[in-house]
C-alpha cells in the first residue's frame, strides 16, 4: 500500500511536470497525461531539477518579454514594467494559491479536534498529508515576496522600492512612506517567518500527537493535541489575518479593506475542504480508504457548499459598502476590477457561487463522487482566480492573461504540492486507528 | 366509523426503540405512528416513511421570495419614488441592484422561513385550538410509544413487543 500510493504520487508529479515543460517550452505534443505509478522511473532529484528550471524559465520568460517591448519601444516604462512583473505575479499567485490550500485544511483540520468532530476522523490522515505542504509552501511564497523586492525590480510590492519612501525621488509617496512603519522588507519577512513558524509547529505537534495516539493506552495524545488546536486557532485568526494584509492587500499599498483577512480566509477554508473532498475521492478509488462512505463525502461537499456562501457573503459584503459609498481611495479597487478584469471578476462569481449553489444543493448530489469531483474543480479553479484577481489588477494593470507563465505556473506548484502531500500521506497509516472518536467517524450515518 | 383496536407499546429508550422498530418491520406489521419527546436520527428510515418534500416547498417559497422583493423594491425604490441610490441617481434597478440584495436575500429567507414553517403543521394537522393527537402525555417527558394496528393478532403481538425491550403494552380501543 505505501508503495502504491509513493507510485501515484511521483506519477502524478511527473505528468503534471511533463506537461509543463511542454507548456512553457512551446514543444508540442510530448505530454504522456495520465501516467499513473506504473511507469514511473525517474528518481526524486531529478524531479528538483525539472522544478528549478522551470522557475528559471519563468524568469527568463519575463526578460524576454521586457526586451520585446525595448525593441519596439513604442510602450512607456509603465507597461514594461507591468509585463516584467507578469511572470513575478504568475508564480506568486500559483504560489499562494496552494499554499492557502494547506494553510485552510490546517485551519480545518484544528476546528475538527477542537470541536471533538464525531464525523471526521477517519479524514484526519487525509487532511494531514495536505498539510505537509504549508511548511514549503508558506516558505515559497514568503520566499517569492522578499525576493522581488530584492532580487527583482520590485515586481509584486511596489512599497518594496525605496524610491517610494525617500522624500528626495520623483517615486515619492507620502501614503506609503507613512506606513513605512509597517510595510518594510525586514518587518515583513520577520512577521512572515513568526507566522510559519507558528502554523509549522502546530503542525508539528498535531501530526506526532496523532501517530501517537495510534499505538497509545489511554487518550493523553488526544487531550494534548485538543488543546494546542484550541490554542492554534486563535494564534491562526489573527496571523492569517495580518498574512492577508501582508501577501495580499499590500500588493494595493494604498487601499485597504477591514474585512480583506476574513474574505482571504473564506476562500482559503472552501479551497481547502474541495482539496480534502478532492483526495479523498481520489484514495477512495483507489480501495485506499475502505471506511470512508458516502456519507463522509456528504459531509464534505455540505463544507463545500456552505462556505462557497460564506465566501460570497463576504465578497458582496466587502463590494456592497464599497460600492454604496462611493468613496474614490477604495471605490478604484473594484473600477479596475470592472473595467479591466470583468471576465474573471465576474466569471469568478459565478464559479464560485452559482455553480456550487446549484450543483450541491440536492442532498443526493453531495453523494455522488463524480459530481462533487466537478464542482471542486469548478470551485478550485474559481478561487484560483479569485487570488488572481487580488493579486494581478495591481501589478500588472490591464496587461493580464492566462497564459503559459500563469499555466505554468499553477502545473508546478500542483506538481510540488501532490508530491509533497502524497508522500506524506505514504508515512502514516491512512486511518487514525487509536483516536477516541474513531468508531463514532466509522459509523457515522447521516 | 367503526372502533379499531391498537396496542401501544411504551419504551423508555431510543436505541431500544430504534431496534424494536426493525424488528416489528421485519415482523411485517403496520406501525401506525410513533411518538416521542425528541426527533429520533433514522427513525423515518426505520419506519419506511417516504422521504419528506418539505425541501422543495421550501425551494419554492424562496423563489417567491425572491421574487416578491424584487417587485416590492422596484415598485418602492425605482417606480414610484426614484430615489438617489449611493449618490449614483441612474433610477434603474439593475444598476442599483447590489442596495438591495440584502433585502432580497433575507425575503427569501423569511418566506422560506415562515412559509416551511405553516405548510409544516397544515400537513401535520396541527391548527388553534385543535386537540392534541397525543395518546399519552409521558411522551412529552421521558417515553417513547409505538402505536401499531390490531388485526385479531393480539396475542402474537403481544409476544413480539415484550421480546424486544418495551416496558409497558396496552391494547387500547380506539374510537374514531
Amino acid at each position: 500500500m505505501l508503495l502504491g500510493a509513493i507510485g501515484v504520487g511521483y506519477g502524478f508529479f511527473t505528468s503534471h511536470l511533463s506537461f509543463e515543460e511542454v507548456e512553457t517550452l512551446l514543444a508540442e505534443e510530448a505530454h504522456h497525461g495520465g501516467g499513473h505509478g506504473e511507469d514511473v522511473a525517474h528518481a526524486a532529484p531529478a524531479h528538483d531539477a525539472h522544478a528549478k528550471e522551470n522557475a528559471h524559465g519563468d524568469t527568463a520568460h519575463a526578460k524576454s518579454g521586457e526586451h520585446h517591448v525595448d525593441a519596439h519601444k513604442e510602450h512607456v516604462e509603465h507597461v514594461q514594467h507591468q509585463i516584467a512583473n507578469r511572470p513575478w505575479s504568475a508564480l506568486y499567485v500559483a504560489a499562494f494559491f496552494f499554499m492557502m490550500i494547506a494553510l485552510g485544511v490546517l485551519a480545518f483540520y484544528a476546528i475538527q479536534i477542537a470541536a471533538q468532530a464525531g464525523w471526521s476522523p477517519v479524514l484526519f490522515r487525509v487532511m494531514e498529508g495536505i498539510t505537509a505542504y504549508l511548511l514549503p509552501g508558506a516558505l515559497i511564497v514568503l520566499a517569492i515576496a522578499v525576493a522581488s523586492g530584492t532580487i527583482g525590480h520590485y515586481n509584486i510590492f511596489m512599497w518594496m522600492n525605496p524610491e517610494v519612501t525617500n522624500p528626495e525621488s520623483h517615486h515619492y509617496d507620502k501614503l506609503i512612506d507613512g506606513k513605512s512603519g509597517w510595510l518594510n522588507i525586514g518587518w515583513f519577512a520577520v512577521r512572515g517567518l513568526v507566522f510559519i513558524a507558528g502554523w509549522s509547529l502546530y503542525r508539528h505537534f498535531a501530526r506526532k500527537f496523532s501517530i501517537a495516539q495510534d499505538t497509545a493506552e489511554d487518550n493523553s495524545n488526544f487531550k494534548k493535541s485538543f488543546r494546542i488546536s484550541a490554542a492554534f486557532l486563535v494564534f491562526f485568526i489573527y496571523s492569517e489575518s495580518i498574512m492577508s494584509w501582508d501577501w495580499i492587500m499590500s500588493v494595493d499599498p494604498h487601499w485597504f479593506s477591514t474585512l480583506f483577512g476574513w474574505y482571504v480566509f473564506a476562500s482559503m477554508f472552501v479551497s481547502g475542504i474541495t482539496v480534502i473532498a478532492l483526495v479523498t475521492i481520489y484514495l477512495k478509488s483507489k480501495n485506499y480508504l475502505e471506511f470512508v462512505n458516502e456519507n463522509h463525502l456528504h459531509d464534505v461537499a455540505k463544507f463545500m457548499f456552505a462556505i462557497s456562501i460564506f465566501w460570497t457573503y463576504l465578497w458582496f459584503s466587502q463590494f456592497m459598502l464599497i460600492w454604496y459609498s462611493n468613496i474614490p481611495e477604495e471605490v478604484t479597487y473594484f473600477v479596475t476590477r470592472f473595467q479591466d478584469y470583468q471576465l474573471p471578476f465576474l466569471g469568478m462569481v459565478v464559479m464560485n457561487f452559482v455553480f456550487p449553489l446549484l450543483l450541491l444543493m440536492n442532498a443526493e448530489y453531495k453523494r455522488i463522487p463524480w459530481f462533487v469531483v466537478m464542482a471542486g474543480l469548478v470551485i478550485l479553479f474559481g478561487h484560483y482566480v479569485d487570488i488572481f484577481n487580488m493579486i494581478m489588477p495591481a501589478t500588472v494593470g490591464d496587461r493580464w492573461f492566462i497564459g503559459i507563465p500563469e499555466i505554468a505556473s499553477v502545473l508546478l506548484f500542483a506538481g510540488l504540492f501532490i508530491f509533497v502531500v502524497f508522500t506524506a500521506l505514504t508515512k502514516a497509516p491512512l486511518l487514525v486507528k487509536g483516536y477516541p472518536f474513531r468508531k463514532e467517524s466509522e459509523d457515522f450515518h447521516y | 366509523m367503526e372502533a379499531s383496536k391498537v396496542i401501544h407499546a411504551i419504551y423508555t429508550d431510543d436505541d431500544v426503540l430504534m431496534s424494536a422498530v426493525k424488528k416489528v418491520k421485519a415482523e411485517r406489521f403496520h406501525i401506525e405512528e410513533i411518538y416521542t419527546p425528541f426527533p429520533v436520527h433514522g427513525l423515518d428510515k426505520a419506519m419506511g416513511l417516504a422521504p419528506t418534500r418539505i425541501a422543495i416547498t421550501a425551494f419554492i417559497y424562496g423563489l417567491i421570495g425572491l421574487t416578491v422583493a424584487t417587485v416590492m423594491m422596484n415598485f418602492i425604490m425605482i417606480e414610484d419614488w426614484p430615489q438617489n441610490i449611493g449618490g449614483k441617481p441612474s433610477f434603474s434597478y439593475i444598476e442599483n441592484m447590489p442596495a438591495f440584495v440584502p433585502i432580497m436575500f433575507e425575503l427569501t429567507v423569511f418566506f422560506s422561513a415562515h412559509l416551511m414553517v405553516l405548510t409544516f403543521y397544515l400537513r401535520s394537522r396541527m391548527w388553534p385550538f385543535k386537540n392534541a393527537e397525543n395518546p399519552d402525555p409521558r411522551t412529552t417527558d421521558d417515553h417513547f410509544l409505538m402505536e401499531i394496528a390490531v388485526d385479531g393478532n393480539e396475542k402474537q403481538l403481544e409476544e413480539l413487543l415484550a421480546g424486544t425491550g418495551a416496558v409497558e403494552i396496552n391494547l387500547v380501543d380506539k374510537a374514531h
